[in-house]
């Protein structure tokens, strides 16, 4: 069904004369859409930012209401669902799309319904729908939830799905793929327009758009805009020393105060909130110019982050010091430098945060990477190539969550009574759950009633009943308060509130932000820390609030934030493999980097890009273990715990492992050259050794708390009773451990496994790796250290401990009391 | 047994062993000391929707029977709150009922009643104690806000925030008086909460208590220098609750 450029697709009048009172003309893909949407046909289109993307989406609803006859007081219903990844962007986009309406005097209503809208509103758009409405995925699910959906949506006749390359990436999309098939059964005929950033496979998007078991129905049309100017990549050669390891970039920060002084605006980009406070520090101390330089992360204040993008907006900044916070989102202000500081971690990250740069289409954006370390000179370098080609990476999107099903069937129930084999058929309609099997469906369903457990305990408390017409219905108006509550995928890990102390009285003032709990489990009462650009005392914490003073430190301490690492994308990491192997390439790298390289070759060995190489080498008092797979951190820190597991059984004590994104380091009292490195590298450790692990392990409890919160068995908060996410943690821990012991295949711990499989432990490139050391491992023993251990051994005490090290932990804790009594104190 | 088992904990100048499952054991009376089973906590949530693996009543038998492989006591005695309601026993799934039956066949058992299960309980029919003394010992459920030297208790749930290194870890714990004269139990119950060892709750009973916290080989004692309060109140006061109401 591919049509050419359609001449019908011509705009109406009013809208001609709008585009020409701008000074604008149709553009080819606004045109493409307007054709495929009055075709009925749903699309996807993909542009880079700055293309009128957002007008070309919303362009054939507009066309669409203003020609429509109907009586002026006639009942309106919501033609148009427009959803968005971030709350702020759907206010932004409808201020944005109001203004043509406004100027085109179109008779249409906008109204946006987030988690922020207050309830007198969200009760009169359920009886006066406007006929655009603008929301998140997690609204559309409570408002399919509604005994009345089915008639509110009866008449919808388009969705518009912006930055769709992030919203299918997690649960959300999950989520909406559901929500979308509930959509399409109440509106049959739906168009459904996909917006997204360029990327590197669209078809998963596409196919995110149409069902996919109806044979013989179109897919969805792919339309894509032109490609805008290609951005400028620099590499910030230092004049000083790069470093070994870190990810600082302490080293380079007088040159890039240098670039931000040249520049207009510049964007300065780095990977975590620890990062960024760093960097907008060490930025300020040079600031003997005084520009006005702003933060902005996720643990600030949401009213502080907004006063930021305003005065962006406003141009009143010079520089704003951001995480990924500021990834997606309308343009704001003349942004004419993006600095990335630290790795890049993959192309697609890169380009999307190069295209904040510089919005007008034809005048190339310029991008300055920083790399923090030698390692990350070759990464830089790899980036940069991959962004002159054009070449974006990605993983594509898992199979939908077990844990999400559950929650769509409870909230299907909400609405009215559903037939098992109807809503099943509809499920496999997305692209997202088209191979669920049935078992796992109809485990979805029995979780949902009874909790689904091989002990029946729980029939008189079914949550959903089934009906004489095998149809199923939600229990009763608790049930429903219950899903109500607790719908959403998004689970926010336990935070406390940071406080300045009051000025007169003792109760805490001002707050400057809130961050995870653990946050503060390093920091004593008395201690200097980095927080939202300031250097803090903590003086106390009460309850939920984090109790602070403004001091001056000359060592303040720098908590870590546990937030989520960025995958290390597959592409850059064969690409920094074949550059390491090719040492006719390494002219092009700064001297201090092709010398390290030039070292290693004379005194070890370059790692081959398609074995792996395994050097150990005695240091000091122990013996090391080094292996290069380049595969990321996440897939690293899973092998780091396996090969420690199997080589305490060969005797070699060993202490602990550190991972980094190229490499894994494992220490320990024996000497490991002996081993036998295939074995120790054979593929069978992600059976038992893993698993025995995951029993125990942090992260898989965290993962399971988040399945467990997301599929209703526990809930985020009863009516009336706010519950502290602390306590979800707590008790859903008990609850692990007990499911584990007495019903390991249940669905939640299936869930928990998935997601660990795809996120932290990152079980396919683990099994790739192995895959591809099978026969290949190249063991080097070395009588020293080698050149290109130096980064990860840099690493050693920054990171990570073994399991073993709790118990470790208590013992010396515990030494410390023999002391305290033996010294009288 | 020393060796095998670390240091022991003295009260009274008797020796008493603390296991890392959370339960003591007496070697001279050759009894076992446990406290807060909590049996069927998890099926009490269901009439509110919440529909947790009923489960925990069967791993805390299990705790309980590996307990008693290990020691081969004469006596168990459970302080109080065995049972999470009153409803409780009746709940609990045949094939638990009958593991708890042959437990209990196996020694002397004696129920010391709490206020989750103030009534003897009916189908699991043993001595029952509001009170008990034992040697130098008072053993009971809520420990007295008075000084009590003797007193063997449950009830609080303690639990420990280690600080040490710049690492902290939360554990069960037993509260220990620093000298020597009384002590609370963790709970053994699978899906029992904590109340940290620095709560207000536990400062009329002790000047200052030591923690001697569970890990999985040993119970080690942990002073007041390691120890960390729980940061978020209103998570305290949920736990609170949960631990005494």
């Amino acid at each position: 069904m591919s049509e050419p450029v359609n001449k019908d697709a011509k705009l109406p009048a009013k809208f001609s004369n709008w585009f020409k009172s701008r000074g604008w003309d149709l553009r080819s893909h606004q045109r493409e859409c307007l054709a495929a949407a009055r075709a009925g046909q749903s699309h996807l289109l993909i542009a880079p930012t700055g293309g009128g993307k957002t007008l070309a989406g919303f362009l054939p609803s507009l066309v669409d209401l203003a020609a429509r006859k109907t009586e002026p007081d006639a009942p309106r219903r919501v033609h148009t669902l427009y959803l968005s990844p971030l709350k702020a962007l759907a206010v932004d986009i409808a201020r944005n799309v109001e203004t043509p309406v406004r100027e085109m005097g179109l008779d249409i209503t906008l109204e946006t319904r987030t988690g922020d809208t207050p309830a007198s509103r969200r009760q009169r758009q359920k009886y006066h729908p406007p006929d655009i409405l603008l929301t998140t995925p997690e609204s559309l699910s409570l408002l399919l939830a509604n005994e009345d959906a089915s008639t509110y949506f009866k008449s919808l006749k388009a969705v518009i799905l912006d930055e769709l390359h992030a919203l299918v990436a997690n649960k959300r999309g999950h989520l909406l793929a559901l929500a979308l098939a509930r959509l399409r059964a109440h509106a049959p005929g739906l168009r459904i327009t996909g917006l997204s950033a360029t990327v590197p496979d669209a078809r998963p998007l596409i196919d995110f758009l149409t069902p996919q078991n109806a044979p013989g129905a179109p897919t969805a049309k792919l339309i894509r805009a032109a490609d805008g100017a290609k951005p400028v990549v620099d590499i910030l050669t230092s004049e000083e020393r790069i470093p070994w390891s870190g990810h600082s970039g302490r080293h380079a920060f007088l040159e890039i105060y240098e670039k931000i002084k040249a520049a207009h605006m510049t964007l300065v980009f780095v990977n975590t909130r620890s990062q960024a406070e760093i960097t907008f520090a060490a930025l300020w101390d040079l600031n003997d110019d005084n520009l006005p330089i702003a933060l902005h992360h996720g643990s600030l204040e949401v009213e502080r982050r907004r006063k930021v993008e305003a005065a962006m907006a406003r141009g009143a900044l010079r520089a704003v010091v951001c995480t990924s916070t500021l990834d997606l989102g309308i343009d704001w202000g003349d942004v004419d430098l993006v600095i990335q500081m630290g790795a890049p971690k993959g192309s697609s990250r890169l380009t999307q945060r190069i295209g904040r740069a510089n919005h007008r289409m034809n005048e190339p954006s310029w991008a300055l990477l920083a790399p923090a370390n030698r390692m990350e000179v070759l990464e830089c370098i790899a980036a940069k190539q991959a962004i002159e080609e054009g070449v974006l990476d990605g993983e594509s999107p898992r199979a939908g969550a077990l844990d999400v099903l559950a929650q769509h069937i409870l909230a299907t129930a909400c609405a009215g009574p559903f037939h098992p084999d109807a809503l099943y058929t509809e499920v496999v309609s997305t692209s997202l759950y088209k191979d669920l099997p049935r078992k796992d469906f109809d485990d979805a369903v029995s979780f949902a009633a009874t909790g689904g457990y091989a002990l029946e305990r729980y029939e008189k408390y079914r949550k959903i009943v089934k009906n004489a017409d095998g149809t199923y219905r939600i229990r009763d108006k608790r049930a429903a308060a219950q899903y109500r509550l607790n719908a959403g995928v998004i689970v926010e890990a336990p935070t406390l509130n940071v406080r300045l102390a009051g000025k007169t009285s003792k109760r805490p003032g001002y707050k400057l932000g809130t961050a995870e709990e653990f946050f503060f489990e390093g920091l004593a009462p008395g201690d200097a820390f980095y927080f939202a650009g300031e250097v803090l005392r903590l003086e106390r914490i009460e309850g939920a609030d984090v109790v602070v003073t403004r001091t001056i430190s000359d060592k303040p301490r720098l908590p870590v934030w546990g937030g989520a690492k960025f995958p290390w994308s597959t592409h850059l990491a064969a690409r920094v493999r074949e550059m390491l192997y090719n040492p006719e390439t390494w002219s092009a790298y700064p001297d201090q980097v092709r010398d390290w390289l030039e070292k290693q070759r004379e005194v070890a060995r370059l790692p081959h890009p398609d074995k792996l190489l395994v050097e150990t080498f005695p240091y000091k008092d122990r013996f090391f273990l080094v292996a290069y797979p380049f595969d990321g951190w996440l897939a690293h820190q899973t092998l780091g715990i396996l090969l420690t597991r199997r080589l305490e059984r060969a005797g070699k004590q060993p202490i602990g492992y550190v991972p980094t994104e190229y490499a894994v380091s494992i220490w320990a009292r024996q000497d490991m050259s002996d081993v036998d490195m295939d074995a120790l590298f054979d593929e069978d450790m992600l059976g038992d050794d893993l698993e025995a692990w995951l029993a125990d392990a942090l992260l898989m409890k965290r993962t399971f708390r988040n399945c467990a919160v997301i599929a209703g068995l526990i809930e985020r908060k009863h009516p009336g009773q706010e519950k502290t996410g602390r306590q979800v943690a707590f008790s859903s821990d008990l609850i692990f451990d007990v499911l584990r012991e007495h019903d390991p295949d249940h669905i939640l711990l299936r869930a928990a496994w998935d997601d660990a499989a795809g996120g932290f432990l990152d079980l396919a490139r683990l099994q790739k790796l192995l895959t591809r050391a099978r026969g290949t491992v190249t063991a080097s023993p070395l009588a020293r250290v080698s050149p290109l251990a130096v980064p990860v051994m840099l690493e050693i005490g920054r990171e990570i401990v073994a399991r073993s090290a709790s118990e470790e932990m208590l013992k010396n804790a515990s030494e410390a009391i023999i002391d305290e009594a033996m010294g009288g104190g | 047994m020393n060796d095998t088992h670390g240091p022991s904990i003295r009260i009274c100048n008797e020796e008493l062993i603390p296991d890392p499952l959370g339960a003591l054991y007496w070697p001279r009376e050759h009894t076992l000391i446990v406290a807060d089973l909590h049996f069927e906590k998890g099926s009490s949530f269901a009439p509110k929707g919440v529909l947790l693996p009923p489960y925990d009543t069967r791993t805390t038998l299990m705790r309980l029977r590996a307990l008693m492989r290990r020691y081969c006591p004469l006596r168990v005695i459970s302080l109080g709150d065995a049972f999470h309601d009153g409803d409780a026993e009746m709940r609990i799934d045949p094939a638990d009922a009958e593991f708890l039956t042959d437990l209990m066949s196996e020694t002397e058992w004696i129920w010391v009643l709490g206020n989750h299960d103030p009534e003897p309980p009916a189908r699991f029919a043993a001595q029952t104690h509001n009170e008990m003394k034992l040697g130098p010992f008072v053993l009971c459920h809520e420990p007295q806000t008075a000084p009590a030297p003797g007193e063997i208790a449950g009830h609080l749930h303690p639990c420990a925030r280690v600080r040490h290194e710049g690492r902290t870890l939360r554990r069960r714990c037993f509260a220990v008086c620093s000298g020597g004269e009384r002590l609370v139990m963790p709970a053994l119950g699978a899906y029992t909460g904590g109340l940290n060892i620095l709560d207000e709750a536990f400062a009329p009973l002790f000047e200052a208590p030591v923690a001697w916290v569970m890990g999985e080989e040993g119970v080690y004692p942990i002073g007041a220098h390691s120890l960390a309060p729980d940061p978020g109140a209103a998570w305290k006061d949920a736990v609170k609750q949960g631990a005494r109401g």
